[in-house]
C-alpha cells in the first residue's frame, strides 16, 4: 500500500496514442477490495452505525430507526411467544444488513483515502530546521514551530522542512512524496519554479527558502486532510440530491403510515385478514425509500475525489471535481499541451546561390554547443536529410556564442568563420555589421514560414546570409482527435499562446481547436474568462507561473502545475502533482463521471420500486383481499416469503453495487442525448426490470431453505 | 370501443391542436405587453382597472412581492365570498329568497362551515361544492361572488404560470413581472373576451341567461314540477374556460340547462383543454424556442390519450357479472353498450370518459356524468389523473407550472447522467429549485394520504358537532373498497384545486368542509408559492448557452422522460391507497363481487 512502491506516475498515458478521453488507469490505482481496506471498512461500518453519525444521512438514519423498532418489538414478541418469530427474525437481520451495507460502501471510499493520508503522513516527519534570524544568525527549530516568514537555510541531503519559496539558490529536489516522480526536479529562486514542498528532499546543492504556511496549514497537511475526507464537505450537487432523496423519503413515510389506518379500513369492511404487523409495514417503507441511493451517495463523492487522487491530481474541494463536469469552455496553453514542448527544425530553405546542404552544414555547426531542443532538433535533421554527422569542435578552438534576449541570435566563431542562427531581422543586422547585405529573398522565406505557422530561423555565415531554417510547432499526436471529442461533449476548446496571431491561427487549424487567444498577456486570459463566464459558460485552465494566479482564481476550475510557483498552486483549486497540462481533460471526464453515477444510481434506485409494489402489497393483504393477488405476477410463493424476498433484494442490491459506486459509470465521451439515452435504457428501464426476477429468484431459495 | 368513439376522440384533439397556436401566440402578446387586435376594443378597460386600483404598469415585482400580491388578493375574494354567502338573506337578485324563512323546504342552510369551504373553493379555483347551486344559493351570489372568482383564480393561476415562465425566459433579474398588470390583462384580453363568445353560443344551444325566478310547471302526470333557472350561460362559460367546473346546478354538466345538445358538450369539451394546452406554445413562445413548449404538450397529449383510452376501454367493457346473467353489453347499432349507469343517453360512453378524463386532466372538475357509477378501473382513471398533480394539461396556469415542476425534477435526476448539473433552457437546476420543487410535490401528497386517514381515525359520534352522521363510514354510500374509494377522491379532489365530485359520499359536514377547505388552502398556495420561489431563483441565473453537452429538452426522449417522472412519481406514492379502492375493487369485480 506504500505509496513508494507503486509504479511511476510517468506511465501516464501520452497524448500520442490517447485517442480517448476515458480516465485511464491511474498510477495510483489500488485493488477495488484490498484485504486490509476491507477490514478496516467491515470495522468501520459498525461504529458508523451511531446515530449521531447517520443523522447526516436522512435515508438511512430512517433504516436504522425502524430497525431498531422491529427488533425492540423482535425481543417483545419473543418473551410473548409470539408466532411468526422467526419471520420478524429475518427481517430484522436484514434492516440491520441494510444500514450495515450502506455504511460499508462509504467506510470502502473513506478507507482508501485513509489508507493513502497513512503513507502520506509516514513522510510528514519532524525535522530540525535552520531558521535563519537577524542578517545571518542560525537557530535551530523543529519544523513544526515554523511560521509563514520565516526563513530557512536547507542543504543536500536534508529535508525541507516546511512549504516555501527559493529566495536564492538552485538545487535538485527529490519531491516523489508528493508526485510519485522518482527523477528529481529543480528548484531555483525567481521564475515559476521558485516553490518547494514541505516533506521534500533536496539532492544536491543549498538554498535559503521563506516558508509559506504556517503549522498545519502546509500543502501536506492539506493533501492529507484532504485525502483523509475530514475537510469533505457536501458538494452542492450532492445537497440538492439529498433534499430530494428526503423529500421522497418523506412521501413514503407517510404512504406507508396512512396504510395503517386504511387497512383498518379494509379489514373491517372485507371482514378478513388483519391489519399488516409492523414488521411488514417497515419493509415496504425501507424497500421504498431510495437506500440504494441513499446508501452510495456519499461514497460516490468520496470515490471521484479518490479517482482525481489516483490521477495524481490533488483537488482542493470536491466542489471542485463536480465543476469540472461542467466546464463548457476549456483554456489549453498551447506549449505542452496542443503541441510538443518545443519547436523543430523540419526543412532548410536557403536563399539563391546557396545550396540547402551548405546551410544545413552551417545551421548544425552553429548549433553544436545549443543544448535547446530546437538546436539539437537542427542537428538531427542535417544529419538525417543530408548525412551529416555531428562533428567534435574542441572547446579552445571555438568560441560559443549562446543566445540572448538582447541579441536574439547564438551561433560559434571557428577557424575565421562566424555562424550565427537567430531571428530574422537580427541576422539582417548582424551581415549589415560585417558588412555585406541581406537579399530580399530571406524576407520572402521568413514570411512564408510565419504564414504557415512556423518560426523562421536564419542562418549566416559571416557577411553572407545562407537561408533560413523552418522550426515548426508539432502538434501532439491525436489531439485532434481529443479535441473532437471534446465537441461532442459540447466543450469548447481554446488555445492559448504567446505566438503571433498568423502562427497561432495556423497551429489552431491544425489542432482543430475552436478557439485561439494570440500574443496572450496574464491579462487577456483574465478578460477571455471574465467574458466567457459573462455568457454562462464554465471556464477550465492550466497554469503555472505567478502571473498566472488571477486568471486560474477566476476560472471555474483552475488546475495549478505542481512545478508551478506558490501562488498558483494557491489560486487554482487542484494541482497537478505531474504537471502535466493535458491532465485537464481527464478531470473533466472524471467530473462528469462522478455525476453520471449519481444520476444513474438515483434512477436504478426509484425504478426499483415499482417491482417492489408487486411483491409487497399483494402480500400485505393477502388475508384481507385475496383478490389482489392477482397483482402477484412474480407469482411469489407465500406473503412472508414475498416481503422478505424484497426486503433481502434492497439490501444485496446496495453492496453489488458498491464496486460501481467506487468505480464510476462506464463513461465515453458522447453527445448528451446519446448519454442520456444509454443510461435511461441502461438505469431507468433496467431498474425497473431487474428486480422483478431478482426478487423471484430470492423467494425460490427462500423457498428451498425453507426459511419463508 | 366503438370506432365513432374514437373518432370523436381524435376530432377533438384536433381541434384542441388546432387552437393551441394561434391561441398561444395570442396570450403571449397579451402577457408581453403588445398591442393585440382587442386592444382598441378593450383597452380602455385595462387602463381603467389600473386607475382605478393604483396600478403601476411598468413595476415589477421580486418573487416574494408577487407571491405577497397573490395571497392579499386572495385574502380578500375569500372574505368577499364568505360575507357575500353568509349574508344573501338580505341581497338583492334572490327571488327563491335563499337565506331567509320562506326558502323553498328542500333548500340547503348556508352554515358557517360550509360557506367557509365553498368561499376556500371558488378563491382557489377549485369549486369543489358541498351544495346543490340551484337549491342553495341565490343569483346575486352566483354572479357577483361565485362567477367573478370563477375569472380572477383562473387568470391568477395564469399569472403564476407566466411569472415562471419569465424565470426561464429572464437572466439575472430579481423580478419576474407584475401580479396585478398580469391578473388584470389575463382577466381582461382574456377570460372577458373568451366567455362572452362562449356565454352567446351556449344561449343559442339552450342554455338559460335569465334573472327571473324558478318555473313552476305541472307534468303530464299533474305533478307539480320547480325548473330551476337563471343566469346560467354566464356562469357556465368561465366554469369551463377557466377549468372552475362548479356547477350553476348540482348535477353540473349533465344538467340539461347547462350541457343542453351534443354539440355543447363538445364545446365544453374542448374549452375545458383549450387555454392549457395554448398555455404551453405561449411557454415555447416566450422563452424563445416554441420547440419546448410542443414537448410539453405532447408529454400531455400522450398522457391523456393512453389515460382516456384506459377509462373508455373499461367503461364500454362494462360489468362483466352483467354479461353473466345474460344482458347484452355489447356495443351494436341499436344500443350503447357498456356501463351506460349514471351517464346521460345524450352523450354516450365515449364523450362521458372523454370529459371524465379531460376534467381530471385539467383542474376543471365539471362532470357530465356520475363519477361513482363508472367502473373501477373507469373511476380509477379520474383519480390517477389528479395524483398526478394534473399536469396533464391541468388548471389554466397551474397545469403550466405544474408540468414544469415535474420537468425540473426529471431534469435533475436524469440530466446529471449526461455527467453535468442538470440544467432545464439554460437554468441549472440547482439546490433551491430542487427543494422548492420537492415541497411542491411532497405537500400535496401529504395531504391526500393524511386527510383520507385522519378522518377514519378521528372519534366522531352519532350527532356530534364535527360529523353528525357518526364515523366518517357513515357518510358513504357504499361499503367496502368502494366506500373507501369515495373518501379518498374526495380529499384528492379538493387538494389537487379539482372539485370534479366522485360522489357517493355526504361532504356537507363540518369536519369535511373545514378539512377539505384547508386542503384547499393547502393544495393551492403551498404549490404556487414555491412555484414562484423557482420563477425568482431562475431569473436571477445566468442562461448557459446550450451545446451538445446540454440535455436536450425537445424531443422524444425528454418527452419520455418527462412522462415517466410523472407517472412514477404519482404511481410509487399512491399505489397503496389505490390498491385498497379502485384497484381492489376491479379485481373483486372481476370474482363477481360488486360494491
Amino acid at each position: 500500500m506504500s505509496m513508494t512502491h507503486r509504479p511511476a506516475p510517468a506511465s501516464l498515458p501520452p497524448a500520442d496514442d490517447a485517442t480517448s478521453l476515458l480516465p485511464q488507469k491511474g498510477a495510483r490505482s489500488r485493488p477495488l477490495f484490498d484485504p486490509p481496506i476491507v477490514k478496516r471498512a467491515l470495522r468501520e461500518s459498525f461504529v458508523k452505525l451511531r446515530p449521531r453519525s447517520l443523522m447526516k444521512n436522512p435515508v438511512m438514519f430512517v433504516c436504522e430507526v425502524v430497525s431498531a423498532l422491529v427488533t425492540v418489538l423482535l425481543f417483545r414478541d419473543l418473551f410473548r411467544h409470539a408466532r411468526g418469530i422467526g419471520f420478524e427474525f429475518q427481517i430484522a437481520l436484514w434492516l440491520w444488513f441494510t444500514v450495515l451495507f450502506a455504511n460499508f460502501a462509504e467506510a470502502m471510499a473513506e478507507a482508501r483515502g485513509k489508507a493513502q493520508a497513512d503513507t502520506l503522513r509516514k513522510t510528514k516527519t519532524e525535522t530540525q530546521a535552520r531558521r535563519v534570524v537577524e542578517g545571518d544568525r542560525i537557530e535551530l527549530v523543529a519544523s513544526s514551530r515554523l511560521r509563514a516568514g520565516d526563513v530557512v537555510l536547507v542543504e543536500a541531503g536534508e529535508v525541507i522542512p516546511g512549504d516555501g519559496e527559493v529566495m536564492d539558490g538552485i538545487a535538485s529536489v527529490d519531491e516523489s512524496v508528493i508526485t510519485g516522480e522518482s527523477a528529481p526536479v529543480i528548484r531555483e529562486s525567481g521564475g515559476d519554479r521558485s516553490a518547494v514542498t514541505g516533506g521534500t528532499r533536496i539532492l544536491s546543492d543549498q538554498i535559503r527558502i521563506r516558508i509559506s504556511s504556517n503549522p498545519g496549514e502546509s500543502f501536506l497537511d492539506r493533501m492529507i486532510a484532504l485525502v483523509e475526507g475530514a475537510q469533505r464537505q457536501k458538494t452542492p450537487n450532492e445537497i440538492a440530491l439529498n433534499i430530494l432523496i428526503a423529500g421522497l423519503t418523506i412521501i413514503f413515510l407517510l404512504a406507508v403510515v396512512t396504510l395503517q389506518p386504511y387497512s383498518a379500513y379494509a379489514v373491517i369492511a372485507a371482514q378478513a385478514g388483519h391489519i399488516p404487523t409492523v414488521a411488514v409495514l417497515v419493509s415496504l417503507l425501507v424497500c421504498l425509500i431510495p437506500t440504494t441511493i441513499g446508501g452510495l451517495l456519499s461514497a460516490i463523492g468520496i470515490a471521484g475525489m479518490d479517482r482525481v487522487m489516483q490521477h495524481n491530481v490533488l483537488a482542493m474541494s470536491g466542489k471542485a471535481v463536480e465543476a469540472s463536469g461542467d466546464v463548457t469552455t476549456l483554456l489549453l496553453d498551447k506549449t505542452g499541451t496542443i503541441t510538443l514542448g518545443n519547436r523543430q527544425a523540419v526543412e532548410f530553405l536557403p536563399v539563391e546561390d546557396v545550396s540547402a546542404a551548405e546551410l544545413a552544414d552551417a545551421a548544425q555547426l552553429s548549433s553544436l554547443a545549443d543544448e535547446t531542443p530546437e538546436g539539437r532538433s537542427i542537428v538531427v535533421l542535417a544529419k538525417n536529410q543530408y548525412g551529416l554527422r555531428g562533428r567534435e569542435i574542441p572547446q579552445h578552438e571555438a568560441e560559443f556564442i549562446a543566445f540572448s534576449a538582447y541579441t536574439r541570435m547564438s551561433g560559434v566563431d571557428w577557424r575565421a568563420r562566424k555562424l550565427r542562427k537567430g531571428a530574422t531581422e537580427a541576422i539582417a543586422n548582424f551581415v549589415r555589421e560585417q558588412g555585406g547585405e541581406a537579399p530580399p529573398r530571406l524576407m520572402e522565406l521568413s514570411d512564408r514560414i510565419s504564414r504557415h505557422g512556423g518560426t523562421p530561423l536564419a542562418v549566416a555565415d559571416g557577411r553572407r546570409v545562407l537561408g533560413v531554417v523552418h522550426l515548426k510547432d508539432i502538434v501532439k499526436g491525436g489531439m485532434r482527435q481529443r479535441l473532437e471529442q471534446l465537441r461532442a461533449m459540447g466543450i469548447r476548446s481554446v488555445m492559448i499562446t504567446g505566438d503571433n496571431p498568423l502562427t497561432a491561427a495556423a497551429i489552431a487549424n491544425e489542432a482543430g481547436v475552436d478557439d485561439f487567444l494570440a500574443q496572450a498577456t496574464p491579462k487577456d486570459k483574465l478578460e477571455y474568462i471574465k467574458n466567457e463566464q459573462r455568457l454562462g459558460r464554465l471556464v477550465a485552465m492550466t497554469g503555472d507561473g505567478t502571473n498566472d494566479a488571477p486568471a486560474l482564481a477566476q476560472a471555474d476550475v483552475g488546475v495549478a502545475m505542481n512545478t508551478g510557483t506558490m501562488a498558483a498552486k494557491e489560486a487554482g483549486n487542484m494541482v497537478d502533482l505531474d504537471s502535466n497540462p493535458t491532465k485537464l481533460l481527464e478531470v473533466v471526464a472524471i467530473g462528469k463521471q462522478l455525476l453520471i453515477t449519481r444520476g444513474a444510481l438515483t434512477t436504478f434506485s426509484i425504478a426499483n420500486d415499482i417491482a417492489k409494489y408487486f411483491a409487497i402489497i399483494p402480500a400485505m393483504f393477502a388475508a384481507t383481499y385475496p383478490a389482489l393477488g392477482a397483482l402477484n405476477i412474480m407469482r411469489l410463493h407465500s406473503p412472508a416469503s414475498a416481503v422478505l424476498a424484497a426486503v433481502i433484494f434492497n439490501a444485496l442490491i446496495i453492496i453489488a453495487l458498491v464496486p460501481l459506486a467506487l468505480r464510476g459509470v462506464r463513461y465515453k465521451p458522447q453527445s448528451a442525448a446519446t448519454l442520456l439515452r444509454r443510461n435511461l435504457l441502461l438505469f431507468g428501464l433496467g431498474g425497473i426490470l431487474v428486480p422483478f426476477p431478482g426478487i423471484w429468484l430470492i423467494d425460490r431459495i427462500l423457498g428451498l431453505l425453507h426459511l419463508a | 370501443m366503438s370506432s365513432s368513439g374514437i373518432l370523436y376522440f381524435v376530432v377533438f384533439c384536433l381541434a384542441l391542436l388546432a387552437a393551441t397556436r394561434p391561441l398561444g401566440a395570442y396570450m403571449a402578446n397579451v402577457y408581453e405587453g403588445k398591442r393585440t387586435f382587442l386592444y382598441p376594443v378593450l383597452g380602455w378597460l385595462e387602463r381603467l382597472v389600473y386607475r382605478l386600483a393604483a396600478v403601476r404598469q411598468d413595476t415589477e415585482q421580486r418573487w416574494t412581492q408577487y407571491a405577497a400580491s397573490i395571497l392579499a388578493f386572495s385574502l380578500v375574494s375569500f372574505l368577499f365570498v364568505y360575507l357575500l354567502q353568509r349574508l344573501q338573506a338580505w341581497l338583492p337578485l334572490n327571488p327563491m329568497r335563499f337565506g331567509t324563512a320562506h326558502a323553498p323546504a328542500n333548500a340547503t342552510q348556508v352554515t358557517p362551515p360550509l360557506a367557509f369551504n365553498t368561499a376556500i373553493s371558488f378563491m382557489t379555483n377549485t369549486n369543489w361544492q358541498n351544495y346543490g347551486g340551484e337549491q342553495t344559493l341565490g343569483y346575486f351570489v352566483q354572479m357577483a361572488a361565485l362567477t367573478v372568482q370563477n375569472f380572477v383564480s383562473a387568470a391568477a393561476g395564469i399569472a403564476v404560470a407566466i411569472a415562471m415562465i419569465r424565470g426561464f425566459a429572464r437572466k439575472q433579474v430579481n423580478t419576474i413581472g407584475n401580479f396585478w398588470v398580469d391578473l388584470t390583462r389575463g382577466t381582461v384580453y382574456i377570460m372577458l373576451p373568451l366567455s362572452l363568445i362562449f356565454a352567446l353560443f351556449l344561449c343559442w344551444q339552450g342554455v338559460p341567461q335569465t334573472l327571473r325566478p324558478d318555473v313552476h310547471a305541472t307534468t303530464l302526470e299533474g305533478r307539480a314540477q320547480i325548473i330551476a333557472v337563471g343566469p346560467v350561460a354566464s356562469q357556465e362559460a368561465i366554469k369551463m374556460d377557466g377549468t372552475n367546473g362548479g356547477g350553476f346546478f348540482n348535477a353540473n354538466s349533465a344538467h340539461p340547462f347547462e350541457n343542453p345538445t351534443p354539440l355543447s358538450n363538445f364545446a365544453e369539451l374542448f374549452s375545458i383543454l383549450v387555454l392549457s394546452a395554448a398555455l404551453c406554445y405561449t411557454f415555447g413562445r416566450m422563452v424563445g424556442d416554441t420547440r419546448q413548449g410542443w414537448a410539453l404538450l405532447a408529454a400531455m397529449a400522450i398522457l391523456m390519450a393512453v389515460f382516456f383510452f384506459v377509462g373508455y376501454a373499461a367503461e364500454q367493457r362494462g360489468n362483466p357479472n352483467l354479461a353473466r346473467l345474460g344482458i347484452a353489453t355489447r356495443h351494436s347499432a341499436l344500443q350503447p353498450g357498456g356501463n351506460m349507469e349514471g351517464k346521460e343517453v345524450r352523450f354516450g360512453i365515449a364523450a362521458s370518459a372523454l370529459w371524465a378524463g379531460a376534467t381530471t386532466d385539467a383542474s376543471n372538475g365539471s362532470v357530465n356524468s356520475m363519477l361513482d357509477s363508472y367502473t373501477p378501473l373507469g373511476g380509477l382513471v379520474p383519480l390517477f389523473n389528479m395524483q398526478t398533480d394534473e399536469v396533464v394539461f391541468g388548471g389554466v396556469g397551474s397545469g403550466l407550472y405544474g408540468i414544469l415542476i415535474y420537468a425540473i425534477l426529471g431534469v435533475f435526476i436524469a440530466g446529471l447522467m449526461v455527467g453535468r448539473t442538470p440544467e432545464y433552457l439554460g437554468k441549472k437546476i440547482e439546490k433551491k429549485e430542487v427543494k422548492m420543487a420537492m415541497i411542491a410535490v411532497l405537500v400535496t401528497a401529504v395531504i391526500i394520504l393524511v386527510f383520507p386517514a385522519l378522518s377514519l381515525e378521528l372519534p366522531f359520534h352519532a350527532h356530534g358537532y364535527w360529523n353528525p352522521p357518526g364515523p366518517i363510514t357513515a357518510n358513504f354510500n357504499n361499503a367496502g373498497p368502494h366506500g373507501f374509494s369515495e373518501l379518498l377522491y374526495l380529499f384528492t379532489s379538493q387538494s389537487e384545486n379539482n372539485g370534479s365530485a366522485f360522489a357517493g359520499i355526504n361532504g356537507n359536514t363540518p369536519w369535511l368542509n373545514f378539512a377539505g377547505g384547508l386542503c384547499m388552502l393547502i393544495g393551492r398556495f403551498l404549490f404556487i408559492i414555491p412555484a414562484l420561489a423557482i420563477a425568482g431563483s431562475l431569473a436571477a441565473k445566468k442562461r448557459v448557452p446550450a451545446t451538445s453537452g446540454t440535455l436536450p429538452t425537445h424531443g422524444g426522449l425528454f418527452v419520455g422522460l418527462l412522462i415517466g417522472t410523472i407517472v412514477i412519481v404519482a404511481a410509487l406514492t399512491f399505489f397503496p391507497a389505490d390498491s385498497l379502492g379502485p384497484i381492489v375493487e376491479h379485481f373483486l369485480m372481476r370474482q363477481g363481487r360488486l360494491f
